[in-house]
């Protein structure tokens, strides 16, 4: 499968079609289904990396993951199922997206939580604040000591 | 010798600023002229650190390979520029940049704070000084750069060739500027927080110090973005990299307290938060270091990653931080509420800002730490990658950009939205021609590029309708007239404005790298072309050559579009002799509104080599934004008001001068 799919790549390479890949060695006869793939593979870890996808390492095991979305793409799979295929195998730790569940939703909540409680914090302070009477700040001894000199001095032209 | 006085010097600076610290945090309690120490310990802890970084570059220059840090990141066939670059590109090295940042910082406040009390600048002198104490014992025990080695070896282990390169030589300084300088903003706070006292003159003398860092880290950030952009091989400009996220949480931080640090400049009014602002911001400067250091997090600038380090900033953290809010807690509650204002004010607009601000540094916070704390919880991994800010991040900024033109446009205490929106009319219908003339131009993109590229006209056009606006622009003032009033405005008023549209730019530059990339990736044997967004590349020749510590394969690739001969590129392929690494030399051509970016792959067989090439539209504009909103802070730090020193000159200058002041 790989080999017939490694030559067709290759005949694409030296036709020199244009088209989108990462490789020219990898890329997909269906340009649709390339796009896909280019779509998925920004949202994989490349896991050898450094918090880098897929899409964007010259690492061996981001080509293999590569070459794996694009064959699973190929097989038929759907974009979906390619995810749920390549989580299967590597962990949740290969999703840049996580997903939304019992571990995470304080991640993707957190955002709209922390906005809530800043507008409630907002609100009551502004109404307390508006019962509050303005006490205008004194002066200290040595600032009201200053404020003379100034004025004294000003006085005498 | 010249090593052991660096050393020296480092010990007696430690000794130095801990009478700094000493003399008015402790000493002004039994005596207050105690405190007045702190101003010599300052200046004289700024020049002993300069003697020891100075020590540390020299050994550098000359290639002293019986130092163990010059060993560990040097060797002698580098440039000058990258052996001297190497002395604060490790770990090491860097900190001692830091303290000696945090001692310069000191020594100004002493050199320039000569309008502070006597008291406020004492307080704030011995927390820096506090500040110093930590991070030189931290130097000493942990990180010491000085440590000889016996034997010495004949040459080094090279510094990492990717870091090898002039915006990354000046990277740290400036970003350490930004973290450091906001030691100065939480110094203040601290400093108030003993005193008692925040008032419109402690806002005012903390607002330039703040602004100045902010410069300071905003120059650094585009750097290593700019730098990563060329240097990395693929043309991203941001990958919400941990390591990022630990500089952008402080500068999205210390946005905010510039802006809140205003209304209590002008108003009075938002003190506490302030002082928090002020404390968080420079928590989150120290969390950068800490993440940075300790190797918890997994990055592309993982240098100097030892646990033992890490705990030791955590307790620096725990203590400044737990110190500072501790206070806070204690004394907070005394200060006096001040500034009424109106749901609808400058006040309420700023408030908005920073809820805005603090909520979008709470989520890459929050992105940033939690697989940390799943891991550490139960173990399961997880990854927070660019999808997941794309998804949180960027609709909480963006309501913070449509409101950006407001702010200027409204009056303080009550205001009238009517009024302020009629004023950015102009700004609006800019704004609507932009999507559209977007839209009609982008074939497939994604639908929300042209309104990215609106909200860039509305932030530009918007920033200068506020100037417009003030000189009475069309509102029967004659252009010359108006001209003459623009350049009467206070220089914080055109700082105000050039900073805002510098944010307008570089959202058009995001958006352009974001929508509308084109890409295309080809084996190219000699002579044969590709084509990519209507250039086309022909390989005319690939040679190899050796450089001064590297081998590499460099390409020639004719550029035309149409037929016309536009450039010839010479993206090249590095491999360093000591660390045997492979990087890459992307060739870029610049027209200003996109760039051309090319890079060599690997041999592909058959006498073909791989390219890749890119054109990315409108990404200078991103670090042209990043400039000009750097340019517009410094610019409002020229202003009158804000030259620390001014009132001392007033007393010798014309009384008029004194009320060069931006109508409120």
């Amino acid at each position: 499968m790989r080999g017939i799919f490694s030559i067709c790549a290759l005949l694409f390479a030296v036709l020199l079609t244009p088209a989108y890949a990462v490789n020219p060695g990898e890329r997909l006869a269906d340009p649709a289904l390339e796009e896909r793939a280019r779509n998925l593979s920004q949202e994989l870890r490349c896991l050898v990396c450094q918090n880098q996808s897929i899409d964007g390492s010259d690492a061996p095991l981001a080509r293999d993951l590569r070459i794996l979305v694009r064959d699973r793409l190929s097989a038929g799979d759907s974009d979906d199922e390619v995810m749920a295929y390549v989580v299967a195998r590597y962990g949740e730790f290969v999703l840049l997206r996580p997903r939304f569940h019992g571990q995470t939703w304080l991640l993707w909540g957190a955002p709209f939580i922390i906005l809530l409680v800043g507008v409630i914090a907002v609100l009551l302070t502004l109404r307390r604040r508006r019962s509050d009477k303005i006490v205008p700040a004194s002066l200290s001894e040595a600032e009201k000591s200053r404020l003379e000199e100034i004025v004294n001095n000003s006085e005498k032209p | 010798m010249i090593t052991e006085l660096g050393h020296f010097a480092l010990v007696l600076a430690l000794g130095v600023a801990l009478i700094q610290a000493l003399g008015p945090l402790v000493g002004m309690y039994v005596n207050p002229g105690f405190g007045r120490i702190a101003v010599p310990a300052a200046r004289v802890q700024f020049v002993l650190l300069l003697i020891s970084f100075g020590a540390l570059v020299y050994s550098f220059a000359v290639s002293d390979f019986s130092l163990a840090l010059v060993v560990a990141n040097s060797h002698s066939a580098k440039p000058m520029l990258f052996k001297l670059a190497g002395a604060w590109g490790n770990h090491e090295g860097s900190m001692l940049l830091w303290a000696l940042i945090l001692a310069t910082f000191g020594a100004a406040v002493a050199f320039f704070g000569r309008n502070l009390p006597d008291g406020l600048r004492a307080r704030v002198l011995g927390v820096q000084g506090l500040i110093g104490v930590a991070f030189l014992l931290f130097l000493l025990f942990t990180s010491n750069p000085f440590l000889r080695l016996d034997p010495a070896p004949f040459d080094g282990n090279g510094l990492n060739p990717i870091l090898q390169d002039p915006a990354l030589a000046f990277h740290p300084p400036f970003l350490y500027g930004g973290y450091v300088g906001f030691s100065i903003a939480f110094s203040f706070a601290v400093a108030a927080l003993l005193e008692g006292r925040v008032d419109p003159a402690w806002a005012r003398w903390v607002r330039p110090w703040t602004l100045a860092a902010w410069c300071s880290l905003t120059l650094g950030i585009a750097m290593g973005s700019w730098w990563a952009y060329y240097e990395l091989g693929w043309g991203g400009w941001w990958f919400w990299d941990p390591v990022e996220n630990a500089s952008l949480m402080p500068w999205l931080l210390g946005t905010a307290l510039l802006h809140s640090a205003i209304v209590v400049e002008k108003r009075g009014a938002l003190k506490r938060w302030t002082l928090l602002l002020a404390i968080f911001t420079f928590a989150l400067s120290l969390v950068g270091t800490f993440l940075v250091r300790s190797g918890v997090l997994t990055s592309v600038h993982a240098f100097a990653v030892d646990p033992a380090r890490g705990v030791a900033i955590l307790i620096i953290l725990i203590f400044f931080v737990g110190g500072a809010l501790t206070l806070y807690a204690l004394r907070a509650p005394a200060l006096k509420v001040e500034g009424l204002f109106a749901p609808v004010s400058r006040e309420a607009a700023l408030i908005i800002n920073n809820l805005l601000l603090t909520t979008a540094t709470a989520t890459v916070f929050v992105g940033t730490l939690y697989p940390l704390a799943l891991d550490a919880m139960d173990g399961s991994k997880i990854s927070v990658g660019p999808p997941f800010y794309n998804l949180t991040f960027v609709p909480i900024v963006i309501p913070l950009l449509l409101l950006v033109p407001f702010g200027p446009m409204l009056g303080w205490k009550r205001a009238d939205v009517l009024g302020a929106a009629q004023r950015l009319g102009a700004a609006a219908l800019v704004a609507v021609v932009a999507l559209g003339a977007a839209w009609a131009w982008q074939n497939d993109g994604p639908i929300g590029a042209p309104f990215g590229i609106a909200i860039g006209a509305w932030l530009i056009v918007g920033a200068f309708s506020e100037i417009a606006y003030r000189v009475r622009l069309f509102r029967g003032a004659s252009l010359k007239e108006a001209a003459t009033k623009a350049m009467r405005l206070p220089r914080s008023a055109w700082g105000t404005t050039l900073a805002h549209a510098g944010v307008g730019v570089m959202v058009i530059g995001i958006v352009g790298i974001s929508a509308w990339r084109v890409e295309a990736i080809e084996a190219l044997a000699l002579g044969s072309k590709m084509e990519v967004g209507g250039y086309t590349l022909t390989l005319r020749d690939v040679e190899s050559f050796a450089g001064p510590n590297f081998q590499a394969d460099r390409a020639e690739v004719l550029v035309e579009r149409g037929n016309r001969e536009i450039a010839v590129l010479t993206p090249e392929k590095r491999i360093y002799s000591v660390s045997s690494m492979p990087t890459t030399e992307a060739a870029i051509y610049t027209i200003w509104i996109a760039d051309l970016y090319v890079v060599l792959g690997d041999e592909a067989g058959n006498g073909t080599w791989t390219f890749r090439a890119y054109v990315n539209p409108l990404v200078p504009w991103v670090w042209i934004g990043a400039v000009i909103m750097v340019i517009g802070g410094m610019i409002s730090l020229s202003d009158r008001r804000y030259r620390v020193g001014a009132p001392v000159l007033a007393k010798v200058a014309k009384p008029k001068t004194q009320n060069v002041d931006a109508p409120a």
